[in-house]
């Protein structure tokens, strides 16, 4: 085996691929399980088209290694077929069935080979599943996991559900009242993101990383920016970090609130519902005041952001964070000093630390595990090189641990909001972007609110995008989703979902 | 329980007095849009290509913007003269597709329902909301009508868990590939008659999508619509003030409508205020 001696980058690096070898698949292979044995995660793995007129695919993979503060680059090539590694590392399994998906390759031993967003190959002709290449495949149409036996029965939600919110399919194996398995078919949102940015960046590319998923507008927006920044050497100004970092929180302290909130609202506990409902419009607010926009659109651009801030408005909105502060604090203590809350909360969605790591789970449900994972805090850029010490992680793994994340981390941005807004730098809020290095590799690690948001852009010798992969934190997430409501009442189903609080449109690009 | 009690003191009572009082939005809010001057008889059309989303054309030396197409991009690249500016005015609900091409002067508003469908759903309307395709952001700005700072449901408006309880159907997104049929499907299951809402750029001609092989351009070539509310996605205020104007419910003060006119003054006066701010 070869040792370990890949590129390394830090977050927001650009480097020139022809640094990164290109190795035999049985050493990219050993490399990752080293890696991962040596508590690295997969941050991405994506194929991309090779060069010329080589049918063959690349596959990049990007381990973050933590501890370092650096991604490991490892790239390889393969034909139609390739050894999974899902059996030995859980975490790339839904990286293969992407890659399955979009390049019509088989990852041959994958446990739990099936489509994953429904739609045609990139590549015309192929499909991993044999399936017709000249109709759009029929969304949900796969072999579900099913339980049999006396007693065991099925149950199938959506994909339209009994609220405001976005399609995806549950399928749960219960005996009585008991959830043996839960499978999650998603796909309905997609809209073919990635593809539309090959050859990118497009005049609507902006826009369109905006609305990945519209309650991350700033995570996305901010990671897709660092890319391009790193990939043309833009040095963003002080003054535009700092805005950018208050966005993001403010993106955060929104969620969060309403998810308490929303919380709140599953378990009946209508005090802190409604609150927290209002209150969540007053950071959308504040978010709006600065840009004019409530979830932040328009705000952060290339090179900087669109909107300043000065001191006049910095002034008025920290005041208005105090006031909305208060009322916050004392929304979330009468919902965690409730004992009928609590006997609700506890205990519930329980998900244990080593399935999280397996699982590489990112974001508010690792934190819940106990397992650290903050790119604000081992990854930082910006302002948050200096400002942010605050890892909140919880013990319990269980929804419980999860709202107490959440309600932690909303103390945290607050205090930050207001280390920001009193010591903004003067100076420009934006930069000329040049254009992309060609032939290059960077990628942006983002702690949006759900958890690490990453971005990896490839250009060709023109400087375009040749590959641009995505990666929601949603997308480790689902599965922890299905795992923790093993065992459970399926009628805790809304309160375990809502305590992960995952997006669709994220998942499915 | 005593602490519960205080705490309820403490938040006070936050409903919103919409529709009798304007609600007060940011300085920077991008409502519709204004168009400084007249296009320079020379104009090489820059904007109907610069715009990424086609929004712009140029008719008989007059520039007309689609606000069905439309994202109120903070910086919108179509005018190389900068000639369009977004205002300070929320309402932009319209009933038919072609109202939205907007060239200035005054806005065709939504009009009521006719009478046999206000009749029915005038003081009572529930609505079924389907997402193909949206980005959780029209659908938060949908959500959140139902808390207390809104109220939908003192106006008689409710969202329903079923097709078979709605009346209407609110959708958001640019109706994906996978979506399709579950859309068409949600409609047929509502009883007749009924109505369609497209909420969002997305809904009403595919947004930022447009252009994607898995999505389709909106509603229209799928449904009747009755009603097209735009923005990226719109203020709830612009959702509201659209769904009461479909039922009758929507009467303007003549207070109100000078307020409006003088939009930025509003703006300024409340960043003068300190920024008490009642909407959401």
């Amino acid at each position: 085996m070869k040792t370990l001696n890949p590129q390394l980058l830090k977050n927001g690096e650009a480097i020139a691929l022809e640094l990164v070898d290109t190795l035999d698949f049985d050493d990219f292979r050993d490399c990752l399980l080293e890696e991962v044995r040596k508590q690295g995660r997969v941050a991405a793995c994506f194929g991309v088209s090779a060069a010329g007129e080589s049918s063959e695919l690349e596959l990049f993979a990007l381990v973050a290694r933590d501890r370092n503060a650096c991604v490991a680059v490892y790239r390889t090539r393969v034909g139609e077929r390739f050894p999974s590694l899902t059996p030995s590392c859980p975490q790339m399994h839904l990286f293969e069935r992407e890659i399955a998906e979009q390049y019509g390759v088989v990852p041959e031993g994958h446990p739990w080979l099936k489509p994953l967003r429904f739609h045609n190959a990139w590549r015309p002709g192929v499909d991993a599943w044999g399936r017709p290449a000249d109709q759009h495949p029929r969304s949900g149409e796969m072999e579900f996991y099913q339980v049999e036996g006396e007693g065991v029965h099925e149950v199938a939600v959506g994909p339209v559900h009994a609220g405001i919110i976005e399609p995806g399919h549950f399928r749960f194996q219960c005996y009585g009242e008991k959830v043996m398995h839960l499978e999650i078919s998603l796909g309905y949102q997609h809209r073919g993101i990635e593809r539309m940015l090959l050859n990118g960046p497009h005049p609507a590319t902006m826009a369109q990383m905006e609305t990945i998923a519209g309650d991350t507008t700033i995570g996305h927006g901010l990671a897709y920016c660092q890319v391009l920044e790193a990939l043309s050497g833009c040095e963003v100004p002080a003054k535009a970090q700092s805005i950018r970092a208050l966005a993001l929180e403010l993106e955060r302290l929104a969620n969060h609130v309403g998810d308490i909130g929303a919380l709140a609202g599953d378990v009946g506990f209508l005090p802190t519902f409604s609150y927290c409902g209002r209150l969540r419009g007053d950071y959308l607010n504040l978010t709006a005041a600065l840009c004019g926009s409530r979830f932040g659109r328009g705000l952060v651009r290339p090179g900087g952001v669109g909107f300043d801030l000065d001191p006049v408005l910095a002034g008025e909105m920290l005041a208005r964070l105090k006031g909305i502060e208060g009322n916050t604090i004392g929304a979330m203590e009468i919902f965690f000093d409730a004992p009928s809350v609590l006997s609700r909360f506890e205990g519930r969605g329980r998900l244990s630390r080593s399935v999280a790591e397996d699982l590489g789970l990112v974001g508010v449900a690792a934190k819940a595990c106990a397992v650290p994972r903050d790119s604000r805090f081992f990854h930082p850029t910006g302002v948050y090189r200096h400002l942010f010490d605050d890892l909140i992680t919880e013990e319990t793994g269980d929804a419980m641990a999860r709202a107490k994340v959440r309600s932690r981390e909303i103390t945290v941005s607050i205090e930050l909001l207001r280390r920001i807004g009193t010591s903004l730098p003067e100076g420009p809020i934006r930069a000329p972007v040049g254009p992309l290095k060609a032939d290059a590799l960077a990628i942006a690690l983002v702690e949006g609110w759900r958890g690490e948001v990453v971005h990896v852009a490839l250009t060709g010798g023109d400087g375009r995008l040749r590959r641009y992969k995505i990666v929601d934190p949603s997308f480790h997430n689902w599965s922890g989703l299905a795992m923790a409501m093993r065992d459970e009442q399926i009628s805790d189903f809304p309160l375990c979902n809502k305590s992960f609080n995952l997006s669709y449109c994220g998942f499915d690009l | 329980m005593l602490q519960m009690i205080r705490e309820r003191w403490r938040q006070g009572f936050r409903t919103g007095k919409f529709p009798k009082e304007e609600p007060i939005l940011p300085p920077r809010f991008r409502g519709l849009p204004q168009f400084a001057g007249e296009c320079p008889p020379d104009c090489d059309r820059a904007c109907e290509v610069l715009c990424p989303f086609s929004a712009c054309k140029s008719v008989d030396g007059r520039l007309v913007l689609d606000l069905g197409r439309c994202l109120f991009c903070a910086d919108c690249p179509a005018c190389p003269q900068g000639r369009i500016t977004f205002g300070n005015d929320y309402r932009l609900a319209v009933r038919q597709r072609q109202d939205l091409l907007y060239s200035g002067g005054e806005y065709p508003l939504a009009q009521p329902l006719e009478p046999e469908r206000l009749k029915l759903f005038g003081r009572s309307l529930k609505l079924r909301q389907v997402s193909a395709g949206g980005c959780n952001g029209c659908e938060a700005d949908c959500n959140v009508l139902g808390t207390l700072v809104f109220d939908l449901g003192r106006f008689g408006i409710q969202f329903v868990a079923s097709p078979r309880h709605a009346d209407g159907l609110l959708l958001t997104g640019p109706v994906t590939e996978n979506m399709r049929s579950a859309v068409l499907a949600t409609y047929e299951a509502m009883p007749a008659p009924k109505i369609v809402i497209a909420v969002g750029a997305c809904g009403i001609n595919g947004g930022p999508f447009l252009h994607s092989s898995e999505v389709s351009p909106g509603l229209d070539p799928l449904l009747p619509v009755d009603l097209y509310i735009p923005g990226c996605p719109p203020h709830p205020y612009t959702i509201l003030d659209g769904l009461l104007r479909l039922l009758d419910r929507r009467e303007l003060s003549s207070s109100t409508a000078s307020a409006l006119e003088y939009g930025e003054s509003i703006s300024f006066a409340h960043l003068r205020r300190g920024g008490t701010v009642t909407n959401k």
